[in-house]
């Protein structure tokens, strides 16, 4: 935990986006999480990848419920919006306030505890309907702010740091994920941010329910031999099945990969994400083909990671409510009271 | 890239950029803190250890490590190094206990030096308290060299060179003024066991011009001119005042001149305003007190009407470059200016002057007049004759007869004991953690958004007045800590660990400089390429770790880390620390003087 905040010196070469802002006008205050922590290489992950999409800040909201992994939207993004729920609670209070006013970019940010333990129902239910969302889970398996006790996705056989081993089955958000029908699927480590950063933008620019569940190994209790969320255990059992790149509309689409190893995949909002295979009959279309593969490679005791589900037509949830184009917040009253005769006419339609 | 090798005590010690730049390596950052701390006596003693001179050269010194400070890469303007040692001198209070006692036994060898300027003087500072038997000559009536005669009393009053001389006349040396030696070869056969010569650079350049030799009573050289008035021989010049030359001492004239009656004194350049010699803030100092700088015009002749210069005319010239970037001044063609005057000071330069030694005993000079002289032992061709400062190497300044000296006395000490003095001794390095407690350092690693505070000056009229009057007043204590903070403690090191490492990112994370990356290794050139942030400035190192388990290397580019500490502190197994680095220039006989 450090209490200095981060000196506003930069670097004098640093790079300007498109608004003009260098990549230090999207962080936000200094974190106090323990030092080493995972979840503060996710919050630069997400500081680097709205840098490189020129998003303005003013536009986003973050949204986060109880815990580290939910304390850390104070620490990237100091000008966007946000909101600190409470435990579990953060896809309702996200749902809520995407009804409300679509047009902003959300960023639920949760952990294991907050989305697979009290949350769980709240996860499924956000994920089922198809909100517009960037949903992470920084996911280390601990209770990381009441010592270290396993957590709903510690996997069973891992040891926690005194040595005890867990005996319940863990639950894979990404699997439940994709079983829920959301319409983007990955999985990432926060000591991979080549790998995390792009996964972030596309999920970004998905115009539906993006799930990233992002190992974050906890550095003060689940960092140890036996752990299976720890640097040195991901680091040798990641197995990538794609690397990916975002190219938005500005950017010229450049490819340099061998061909057949390169797939080209078109967004809705104009974007394309290069898709790198890494595993070579690994459809990243085919949610059934999907789910086996990660089943059997889980059985190996390896970790998938990349891009591994994404519906090129995802149906969100204000479409599933035909709501207005109009955010709702910005109805004013002649639209959402437009008189006696109206609500005659209603009526009459409906005798 | 091969892994950094911080054995080599060379590799921090270019970190500390100031230190570095030094030419007699003081520790900076460790003196600035403790002026922060208001430790002025402590931090006194570290330059009067390094530099001999603080009070002197926190007021005069050329400074060549402002521009190497790291804090003028990443905001406008470098710390103000120079004006903070100053403070360390105006607040040290009584610190005749920290000097160094005579020696309470000789050690039977006699060196005479030549002069007694800094040069000398610092070679006496280190070689008296080992013993030697030491005599200064100069042929001015009072010690300093042309600290006391060129240098004008508004930029340096006498007090401050008549404490810093007197602490080294303190020291059991005999000192003979007002003497001038003509023969080195009769000096020598007195018997000295060597002799130093330090006597600067003392011949003015003069400008042989139409009309020289008829206006020569209103045609002054510029540093005889200086030290006249330095000694009270002169006391007025004329109201119009031509100052010709565009360096240091033409700067002193100018300012001297407007002080002395001259009311309307203008300094006449050949080059362009940018490639003046004269220090940036030496110009503005002179510009404050309303003497224009004219550019590219080139002095054509004295003009001189019934005996008494009455101007100069001037052709003007612009700057063109050739092919291979060569500057030439070329005539515009346009008419020659004329300036009126009833004074010209010539401050064009100045030389070595060595008509006292002789041709016959074995020191030879090059075809420029200059001595022959070993540039790291300072011995000339006759071993036992060593020179130092402008007298070594033509003109230099203060800080660099300064590190000669030191340098020199190494080699008499050594000399005088029978030693081979072209082994030089190795400097003192130590390096230690600065870790006080889980995000503890003994060093603040908060830094300061603070610009660069301006040194408070006298009223100019006042100023003006009195030729005595300090016009830099000196930072008080409150702007004085406030400029100390600015200061990024560039000798704290970050030094790395790599089987500590577990490649968590959060250094890389929370550097706000963008100085650290991890990333595959590579040849320098392609390496400084792929980092965080493009590491352009070649002058400074990639501090490069042994392969780390991934198979990555941590590269970390110095050119502008701040030394902020927060890699140290994000880091969760202490791979980084942060450690304080010191470099001490070794002196004659270990160490002349403690801290």
């Amino acid at each position: 935990m450090t209490f200095l905040l981060k000196p506003k010196l930069h670097h004098p070469n640093l790079p300007t986006n498109a608004l003009g802002l260098t990549r230090r006008d999207y962080e936000g205050s200094v974190s106090t999480l323990c030092a080493g922590c995972g979840h503060d290489s996710i919050s630069a992950a997400i500081v680097h990848a709205c840098f490189e999409m020129s998003l303005q800040p003013h536009r986003i909201a973050k949204m986060s419920g109880i815990g580290c992994s939910s304390k850390t939207p104070t620490y990237f993004l100091g000008a966007s919006h946000g909101f600190n729920s409470v435990h579990g609670r953060m896809p309702s209070v996200l749902t809520g306030a995407n009804l409300a006013n679509k047009d902003l970019i959300y960023l639920g940010v949760s952990g294991d505890g907050d989305s697979a333990s009290i949350g769980l129902g709240q996860f499924a239910h956000s994920i089922r309907r198809g909100v517009n969302m960037v949903y992470i889970v920084e996911n280390n398996g601990v209770y990381g702010l009441t010592k270290g006790q396993f957590s709903a996705t510690a996997d069973r056989g891992a040891k926690s740091k005194r040595g005890v081993m867990n005996s319940d089955e863990a639950i894979d958000m990404v699997s439940m994920a994709m079983q829920l029908g959301a319409t983007f699927v990955a999985r990432s480590f926060s000591g991979d941010k080549a790998q995390l950063v792009p996964l972030i933008q596309a999920a970004i620019s998905h115009q539906g329910a993006a799930f990233i569940d992002c190992i974050s190994p906890c550095v003060a209790f689940n960092n140890h031999e036996g752990s299976t969320k720890s640097f040195d255990y991901v680091r040798a059992h990641n197995d990538a099945v794609n690397s990916l790149d975002v190219i938005t509309g500005r950017d010229e689409i450049i490819v340099d990969y061998a061909p057949g190893t390169l797939e080209m995949v078109k967004q809705h909002d104009g974007s394309v994400l290069a898709l790198r295979k890494l595993a070579a009959d690994y459809d990243v279309h085919d949610r059934i083909a999907a789910q086996a593969w990660l089943s059997g490679r889980h059985a190996k005791g390896e970790i998938a990671t990349g891009l591994l589900y994404v519906d090129l037509d995802p149906v969100d949830l204000h479409a599933s409510l035909r709501t207005v184009d109009t955010p709702l917040n910005e109805l004013d009253e002649t639209v959402l009271c437009p008189g006696a005769a109206m609500l005659d006419r209603i009526n009459a339609s409906l005798r | 890239m091969q892994a950094t090798d911080l054995r080599d005590p060379e590799y921090f010690h270019k970190v500390v950029d100031c230190q570095h730049a030094c030419p007699a390596h003081t520790p900076v950052p460790e003196y600035i803190r403790l002026i922060a701390d208001r430790k002025y006596a402590d931090a006194y003693m570290i330059n009067w250890k390094s530099n001999v001179f603080p009070g002197v050269l926190g007021r005069t010194c050329d400074r060549p490590c402002e521009p190497a400070c790291r804090r003028g890469r990443v905001e406008d303007e470098p710390v103000a190094i120079c004006r903070l040692k100053r403070v360390a001198a105006d607040n040290k209070g009584d610190i005749t206990g920290r000097m160094p006692r005579p020696a309470k036994t000789k050690n039977g060898r006699r060196i005479a030096m030549v002069g007694a300027g800094p040069a000398s003087l610092t070679v006496a500072r280190d070689l008296a308290p080992l013993g030697y038997d030491i005599t200064v000559f100069d042929r001015d009536s009072r010690g300093g060299g042309m600290i006391r005669s060129q240098i004008p009393k508004f930029r340096l009053p006498e007090e401050v060179i008549d404490e810093e001389v007197g602490f080294i006349e303190g020291l059991g040396i005999t000192t003979k003024y007002g003497i001038s030696i003509d023969s080195l070869k009769s000096l020598m056969a007195d018997g000295y066991d060597a002799v130093f010569v330090g006597t600067g650079a003392p011949r003015g350049r003069s400008l042989e011009l139409p009309g020289r030799a008829e206006g020569a009573a209103n045609i002054h050289i510029g540093i005889d001119w200086l030290s006249s008035v330095s000694f009270g021989h002169i006391e007025k010049i004329g109201r119009r005042v031509i100052v010709l030359g565009g360096g240091n001492t033409a700067m002193d004239c100018c300012r001297t001149a407007r002080r002395l009656g001259g009311a309307d004194v203008k300094v006449i350049v050949r080059s362009g305003f940018e490639e003046m010699k004269a220090s940036p803030w030496e110009k503005d100092d002179a510009m404050r007190e309303d003497i224009p700088i004219m550019n590219f015009l080139v002095p054509k002749s004295f003009v001189v009407e019934g005996g008494k210069l009455t101007g100069m005319t001037f052709e003007k010239v612009q700057a063109e470059y050739d092919a291979k970037g060569r500057r030439n001044l070329v005539p515009t063609g346009e008419l020659d200016t004329y300036v009126e005057c009833d004074d010209v000071l010539v401050a064009v330069g100045q030389e070595n002057s060595f008509p006292w030694i002789e041709k016959d005993i074995g020191l030879e000079f090059d075809r420029w007049g200059m001595p022959v002289v070993n540039e790291t032992t300072f011995q000339s061709t006759q071993p036992k004759v060593f020179f130092g400062g402008d007298a070594a190497f033509g003109p230099k300044n203060i800080i660099w007869a300064v590190a000669h000296g030191h340098q020199a006395a190494i080699s008499i000490h050594k000399f005088c004991q029978g030693e081979d003095i072209a082994e030089r001794p190795a400097p003192g390095v130590t390096l230690t953690s600065q870790k006080m407690g889980i995000h503890e350092w003994s060093y603040d690693n908060d830094i300061s958004n603070d610009q660069r505070f301006a040194v408070p000056h006298r009223d100019k009229a006042e100023a003006l007045a009195d030729i005595k009057a300090e016009v830099e007043l000196g930072y008080d204590e409150k702007l004085a800590f406030a400029e100390a903070q600015r200061c990024l403690n560039c000798d704290v090191q970050t030094v790395f660990a790599e089987p500590l490492c577990i490649e968590c990112d959060a250094c890389v994370d929370i550097c706000p400089v963008d100085c650290i990356s991890f990333t595959g290794n590579d040849d320098e050139a392609v390496l400084r390429t792929h980092l965080e942030a493009p590491a352009h400035n070649l002058t400074q190192d990639l501090y490069v770790s042994l392969p780390l388990k991934t198979g990555r290397i941590m590269a970390k580019d110095e050119d502008v880390c701040l030394h902020c500490g927060l890699c140290a502190e994000r880091c969760p197994t202490g791979a980084w620390d942060m450690q304080r680095f010191i470099y001490d220039l070794t002196q004659a006989g270990g160490a002349s003087c403690s801290r």
